[in-house]
């Protein structure tokens, strides 16, 4: 076993073997890229994949989606860091997946084209909805690409010994620029195939690394947990409340948490968008099974590996290593199988955030093209070519935005970032998805309140809470600025109900009732799955 | 009802969802859905508040140990993953046998056009 010196600001790896592992991924992923994308003629091509994917291939491409940095890096961190507080992480990830399959899945798939504004303005007035769901879908893709970015920039420090925030910059708009050019030549099936492969790769690095961490222990998880005890010199860090048990604030903190996570899986944008990958829904329901086994079992896995970098490296080496907590994976596989499997598990990683990024931009513009430009500028007749080429050019201006968030945001721990996207997901979309598709009454206005009002205090929340300002840990890195009076750092458990009580009242209060044959048509669509869009044959 | 159109295609812009709504076949698909997606999606949402809940408040119960160092945070951890795991299985083997039967019967009297709109042939 090797041991990392956490004073040494140098890569404990090789770092041209790094770029070179990381180089030939690039290569072969570009290659498939490249023929996957040949056939990309329409839109329902570029965004939808033609709808040519099978369950069970869909099902991993979610898992890839799904599995973002903030899976990996941020949570293996988070235990190594904090214990058993880590691990609600994992549980709340997975467990959000039945809101996704039971109550969302199908009944989307049945009824949308291409985004998850198509469901939302489908029995109520269009242009309005279209805009507020095109507007949650960007923010939300933003606070995700942000903490996606944030990982990249602490791997890169880590794995190529880079410490300074200039170099790290370069190498973040380096990731982006080759995710750009992912989405730009592959559309949606380059983007799919790529997460295919990430998923396969990730979930067997993950599978091959917990097998490892055990055998080393004898195969006997309760000696892990003793050892990674010694090492920390804390037997708190088995039990629940290590970060979240310090006092009555913190605990609620935890309970806002764990709503956020549970209930943002099945209003994620990008994960909506995956739906309309699949010629049926019957094959979305295959997916979400897929995706759900997939990733419940690398959940299973993080548990190990985070428990285990506690145990081979140590809670005190991690918090000093450049990149923090985001570092605990690669100096765990640095400290199993030295620099060849740092560089095998970087790599996967930074294909990871590859991936996620990719994913999340051709979504996002998705739903600029599709929503705002050709269904609201140009009225739903936009020129033959014209949405495709809008959609194209959205897809730079995301990733220069995503570039320069990814370098404000860069030393944050990606899992927290991700939660943060899990909360503005839940209180702006989940309360109008449930309710147009479940919900008779639901009118126009409520949908707006609801969707405005969640987004609204989901983001001010997050602006005065601690995560922002007032320590040296927050954003601003000082305490000398002070205007954090939320006192919670995930704002979920106010602004998810709040978001749900104005999607509620406001519609009771509406007296200008929709078109009842509209939810007629898609209540009888979205269950039954007549005049669903079709695959696209070629 | 007397279909004698050569067609077989039926325009779906003539179809009268609101009559496929009030139909009896609908209303039980309908029932058969939701009454096993809401109960089942409840319970599985308080069982996780629960997990939760228990995390945050009940810290001695939690970290009692049962074999070697693991204790029920655990246990009760790795029972939120299998509870997911078979509910998804119990989710699809319902919905082959209850729902796709009942969503194919109803797509085939649309699609044969025993609901078009009055005076729409």
């Amino acid at each position: 076993m090797r041991h990392f010196e956490a004073a040494a600001s140098t890569s404990p790896g090789e770092p041209w073997l790094n770029i070179a592992i990381f180089g030939a991924f690039v290569a072969v992923t570009m290659f498939i890229v490249f023929r996957a994308s040949r056939n990309n003629k329409t839109a329902a091509d570029y965004y939808a994949a033609g709808r040519s994917f099978t369950g069970g291939q869909n099902g991993t491409a979610i898992a890839g989606d799904y599995l973002s940095a903030a899976s990996f890096l941020g949570i293996v961190g988070a235990i190594a860091m904090t214990g058993y507080d880590g691990f609600l992480y994992s549980i709340g990830f997975l467990v959000a997946w039945l809101v996704a399959l039971l109550l969302v899945a199908e009944l989307l798939r049945n009824t949308g084209k291409f985004t998850m504004a198509d469901v939302l303005s489908f029995r109520l007035k269009q242009r309005p909805v279209r805009i507020a769901a095109a507007t949650t879908t960007l923010v939300v893709c933003f606070f995700y690409l942000l903490a996606q970015m944030a990982g990249a920039g602490g791997l890169v420090s880590l794995l190529l010994g880079i410490g300074d925030q200039l170099g790290q910059a370069v190498v973040i708009t380096v990731v982006g620029a080759l995710m750009i050019v992912y989405v730009l030549i592959g559309g949606m099936k380059g983007t799919t195939w790529v997460q295919i492969i990430k998923a396969v790769l990730l979930i067997a690095g993950a599978g091959v690394m917990t097998v490892w961490v055990l055998a080393l222990n004898g195969f006997d998880f309760s000696a892990l947990l003793d050892k990674a005890v010694e090492v920390a010199e804390n037997p708190a860090i088995l039990d629940p409340g290590l970060k979240y048990g310090v006092s009555d604030t913190s605990k609620i903190d935890f309970l806002s948490l764990g709503l956020a996570l549970v209930l943002g899986t099945a209003a994620l944008p990008h994960v909506l968008m995956r739906f309309y990958t699949v010629p049926t829904a019957k094959e979305a329901r295959k997916s979400v099974v897929w995706a759900i086994w997939l990733i419940g079992i690398f959940y299973v896995f993080t548990l190990v590996l985070g428990y285990g970098a506690a145990a081979l490296v140590g809670p005190a080496v991690i918090a000093a290593a450049p990149g923090g907590p985001n570092s605990a994976a690669p100096l765990l596989a640095f400290s199993l199988g030295g620099p060849l499997l740092l560089g095998l598990i970087s790599a996967i990683a930074f294909a990871t955030i590859l991936a996620v990024v990719a994913g999340l931009t051709i979504t996002a513009a998705a739903s600029f093209a599709h929503d705002i430009y050709a269904s609201v500028v140009k009225k739903g007749k936009p020129e033959p070519g014209a949405e495709v080429k809008v959609a194209r050019r959205t897809v730079v201006i995301i990733g220069i935005v995503a570039i320069i968030g990814g370098i404000g945001a860069n030393g944050q721990n990606v899992a927290f970032l991700v939660a943060l996207a899990f909360a503005v997901a839940a209180s702006a979309n989940l309360p109008t998805i449930v309710y147009s598709l479940f919900w008779k009454r639901f009118t126009t206005k409520g949908a707006l309140w609801s969707m405005y009002g969640g987004l609204a205090s989901a983001i001010l929340l997050i602006v005065f809470s601690p995560v922002v300002s007032g320590s040296e840990t927050s954003m601003l890195k000082t305490d000398a600025i002070d205007f954090a009076w939320f006192p919670l750092s995930n704002p979920g458990i106010v602004s998810i109900p709040l978001a749900f009580l104005l999607g509620w009242i406001v519609s009771v209060l509406d007296k200008t009732p929709e078109d009842p044959k509209k939810q007629s048509e898609m209540e009888v669509r979205s269950l039954t799955g007549i005049g669903a869009e079709k695959a696209v044959s070629h | 009802m007397g279909n004698d159109a050569p067609s077989a295609t039926t325009n779906l812009e003539e179809v009268d969802y609101g009559a496929v709504q009030a139909s009896p076949e609908f209303q039980r698909l309908r029932r058969t859905h939701r009454s096993f997606v809401f109960p089942v999606l409840g319970a599985c949402l308080a069982w996780y508040l629960a997990y939760v809940l228990l995390a945050s408040y009940a810290h001695d119960f939690m970290s009692t140990r049962v074999f070697g160092s693991v204790n029920i945070a655990m246990i009760l951890g790795m029972a939120q993953v299998v509870t997911t795991f078979a509910v998804t299985t119990w989710y699809v083997h319902y919905a082959n046998k209850r729902l796709d039967p009942l969503a194919e019967e109803i797509r085939e009297e649309i699609e044969t056009g025993d609901f078009q709109k009055q005076g729409a042939r």
